[in-house]
């Protein structure tokens, strides 16, 4: 027998709580080392529990990363920009929300951080136009001295770890994971530690946009902990250390990437409202120059 | 059968290498600080060609400080226009010096003059011409509205092609307004050096471009230099691995050309006898001494043994001797360290289980040779199908799918370059497509222009030489 009388709708609703997962693979699944670690708002109020994504989570996500590659290299450039877009249609429909967790996450006021959402919107329908433009506007015909066509076209360097800016949490985030991905690349993010909800709630997003599974994968976590497994791993190609401030740690993850080669981005003083011009597109794609004889 | 040749030697009486060479800084060949000489030799007959300076760190020192007081003051001033023409005139004097650097390169290196001669010189001056017309358009270059020249440049380049691996770092690094510090192999200064004269008798600005001879402490001392602001190197992966650790933590911009193992892959229906040129040119153009090599080779199942017994016919043609013989096809490998490592790899091909071929071949008595050879029966997991042998050793594997030859191809922590052969056009573009490498040749091997970017996937590197790409890494943008 229920000892308290069910609801009648009298009284205030008792909220659905939500729980904070990680985003692997296209699906959400809570770390591995079931860690979680409470993330308040700019006032130390209490936001959320949000899952502390492991070396072992970072892991998964490489290999959710390295599965999706292919197919998602392989889309049209067509294809590829109309799923961007609609990441950004799907990111207008919760702009309430973004707004919301962003203002509490970064700690300014409401209408500010609209016009942050705003900003994060209008970025994913940058970028989603440049996906059919990026060849055209760095490939090229090279008109070599003999008989053979020869042309540069640019594609993606593949599983790219990207360390995401700590301090803003949408605009920032989308600003270093939109031109990752517009390419063909897939992404292992680990997202601010500080200010985590708006990057879950963008994988919920992504989840709902037609974007496969593992193209973006999202840690929740401590970036100088996931940071080096990330850097050393063999079977990523490529490296944004972005949200590193740390010069030793800078360094440290660098001379970790060096070992098979990965093209790394240094971190920069970024403005994240600036017209952020195409070198995050360009810094992980790779040139390839095809050769053919012409003749009858 | 092979045909007879008389001897057609190119003379060497148009080059004068004088006895021994200083450290080429601020415009004037200087005697080292803290280095110590050593001697090149040539490798086909070692015999002792010049005595050169290995450069310390105190001469590396002095040439960065000469290279950055000439940014400083002279080469960031000039005008684009005005950089393009001292390019211009670099380029006519290799044109007008051309005979006698090829002499010089195929001595000093080993290679066939026809090679020097038909394909590294001309291709020289070709880069600085190209690169020439780059320095009074920069701003058209796709780089934003002013891009600018991001200042000294420590450069450090290979043994293989000697003067044109210097071509493709000095004419890209002087269009976009840096100067340069050049570090030549230790086995192949002496172009290196009569480029220094050519900057003489060009009148460019002292200090503009440095050559310091040496070895890995000099370059390693050039690129850990805090006074560069750009490392250029090319070379193995094992040393773009530590360069690449050295600048971890700086601002200095890096560009690496690395290491391949590139897959050169015959379909069926390719037409086999100009196949066979390719596979012959992919493997022993340079004695195999280049980075895109076509090093595996992969051959369609049902056309295995057609194409086998071409290739073994055609290898048996090959002319293996003097380098400056005109009808020389395979000339010395460069060094006898080089010579020790393509030994050591080739017995390891056969003690792993592959079957070597080699066809009759005469090798001259002095200096350091080694036949083509090939290598059948041979695996993924071999050795020999996996490291880089720099040498004229080709690995023959087989697949029976294009998807098979795919993976395949693909199944390396290289992605220079590949090659794939056959008459279907839909074909050649799915497979350029699917290779995981920064220059596919359809139909044709080992193809270099300075319009056409270069550079590798994965571990053969990163950023790309020649064409508009190639500015790419002397420009902050």
């Amino acid at each position: 027998m229920p000892t308290k009388a069910v609801n009648t709708g009298a009284g205030p609703r008792l909220d659905v709580r939500k729980t904070y997962k990680l985003y692997v693979g296209g699906a959400f699944p809570r770390s591995e080392s079931g860690r979680s670690y409470v993330v308040n708002d700019a006032k130390g109020k209490f936001l959320a529990n949000v899952s502390k994504a492991s070396r072992k989570d970072g892991r998964d996500a490489v290999v959710a990363a390295r599965k999706a590659f292919g197919g998602w290299s392989a889309r049209t450039a067509y294809n590829r920009g109309q799923i961007l877009y609609r990441i950004a249609e799907v990111m207008e429909g919760r702009h309430e929300q973004f707004s919301a967790e962003v203002a509490a996450s970064e700690g300014i006021a409401i209408a500010k951080a609209r016009a942050t959402v705003d900003a994060a919107i209008d970025r994913w329908v940058w970028y989603a136009g440049w996906a059919d433009k990026l060849a055209q506007v760095v490939g090229s015909s090279n008109p070599v001295a003999g008989p053979y066509f020869d042309f540069s076209l640019p594609e993606a360097t593949g599983v790219i770890a990207v360390l995401a800016p700590q301090d803003s949490s949408l605009l920032g985030l989308t600003s270093v994971v939109a031109p990752v991905i517009v390419s063909g690349n897939t992404a292992v993010v680990v997202t601010s530690y500080e200010r985590p909800v708006p990057a879950v709630t963008l994988g919920e997003v992504m989840a709902t946009s037609d974007l496969p599974g593992g193209v973006v994968n999202l840690l929740t976590g401590d970036a100088s902990e996931i940071g080096p497994w990330l850097a050393a791993h063999m079977d990523v190609n490529g490296i944004d250390l972005t949200g590193v401030s740390d010069g030793d740690q800078v360094r440290e993850l660098e001379v970790a990437a060096a070992e098979n080669l990965k093209r790394v981005r240094r971190p920069a003083d970024d403005d994240w409202s600036a017209d952020p011009g195409t070198g995050r597109m360009t810094q992980f794609l790779e040139t390839k120059t095809v050769w053919h004889p012409i003749g009858v | 059968m092979s045909f007879e040749y008389a001897p057609a030697p190119e003379s060497r009486a148009i080059v004068d290498i004088k006895s021994s060479y200083g450290l080429f800084i601020n415009g004037d060949f200087t005697e080292s600080q803290d280095g110590k000489p050593f001697k090149t030799v040539s490798p086909a007959s070692e015999e002792v060609l010049a005595e050169v300076t290995e450069a310390g760190p105190a001469d590396v020192d002095k040439a960065v400080r000469a290279a950055r007081r000439a940014y400083d003051r002279t080469w960031s001033k000039l005008s684009g226009r005005d950089r393009a023409k001292y390019l211009y005139r670099i380029a006519r004097i290799v044109q007008e010096r051309s005979r006698e650097l090829a002499v010089l390169e195929s001595l000093d290196n080993g290679k066939p003059i026809r090679e020097s001669r038909d394909v590294d010189v001309p291709l020289v001056a070709a880069h600085f011409f190209y690169y020439a017309g780059w320095a009074d358009k920069l701003e058209y270059a796709g780089f934003g509205p002013d891009p600018q020249p991001l200042g000294v440049a420590g450069q450090v380049i290979p043994w293989n092609f000697p003067l044109l691996m210097l071509a493709w770092k000095i004419a890209p690094a002087l269009a976009a307004g840096n100067t340069v510090i050049l570090k030549p192999a230790e086995t192949t200064p002496l172009t290196a050096l009569a480029f220094a004269e050519i900057c003489q008798q060009a009148d460019l600005p002292p200090g503009v471009v440095n050559i310091i001879t040496g070895a890995g402490d000099t370059g390693r001392a050039l690129v850990e230099h805090h006074g560069v602001d750009k490392v250029a190197f090319t070379g193995s992966t094992e040393v773009g691995r530590a360069i690449a650790k050295s600048v971890a933590g700086s601002n200095k911009k890096v560009t690496l050309e690395l290491g391949g193992k590139a897959a050169n892959v015959i379909f069926e229906d390719a037409p086999v006898d100009q196949a066979v040129e390719g596979i012959i040119n992919g493997i022993f153009f340079n004695q195999g001494h280049v980075c895109c090599a076509g090093s595996r080779l992969l051959v369609q199942e049902s056309v295995y043994d057609e194409v086998l017994a071409r290739l073994k016919r055609r290898m048996s043609t090959l002319r293996v001797g003097d380098p400056l013989d005109k009808n020389t096809d395979i000339g010395a490998i460069n060094s006898a360290m080089q010579l020790a490592k393509i030994r050591e790899l080739s017995q390891i091909g056969e003690d792993e289980g592959a079957e070597r071929w080699s066809p009759a071949c005469e090798l001259p008595e002095h200096g350091y040779w080694f036949p083509p050879t090939i290598f059948t029966g041979v695996s993924q997991a071999h050795r020999i199908a996996r490291e880089e042998i720099f040498g004229p050793v080709l690995s023959v594997l087989t697949f029976r799918t294009p998807a098979e030859a795919v993976e395949k191809a693909n199944n390396t922590p290289f992605g220079l370059s590949a090659g794939v052969w056959t008459e279907k056009g839909s074909r050649i573009l799915w497979m350029a497509n699917q290779l995981r490498a920064g220059v596919v040749w359809a139909n044709t091997c080992n193809r270099f222009d300075p319009t056409s970017p270069f550079g590798g996937y994965k571990e053969s590197g990163y950023g790309r030489e020649g064409g508009r790409h190639g500015l790419e890494g002397y420009l902050a943008h």
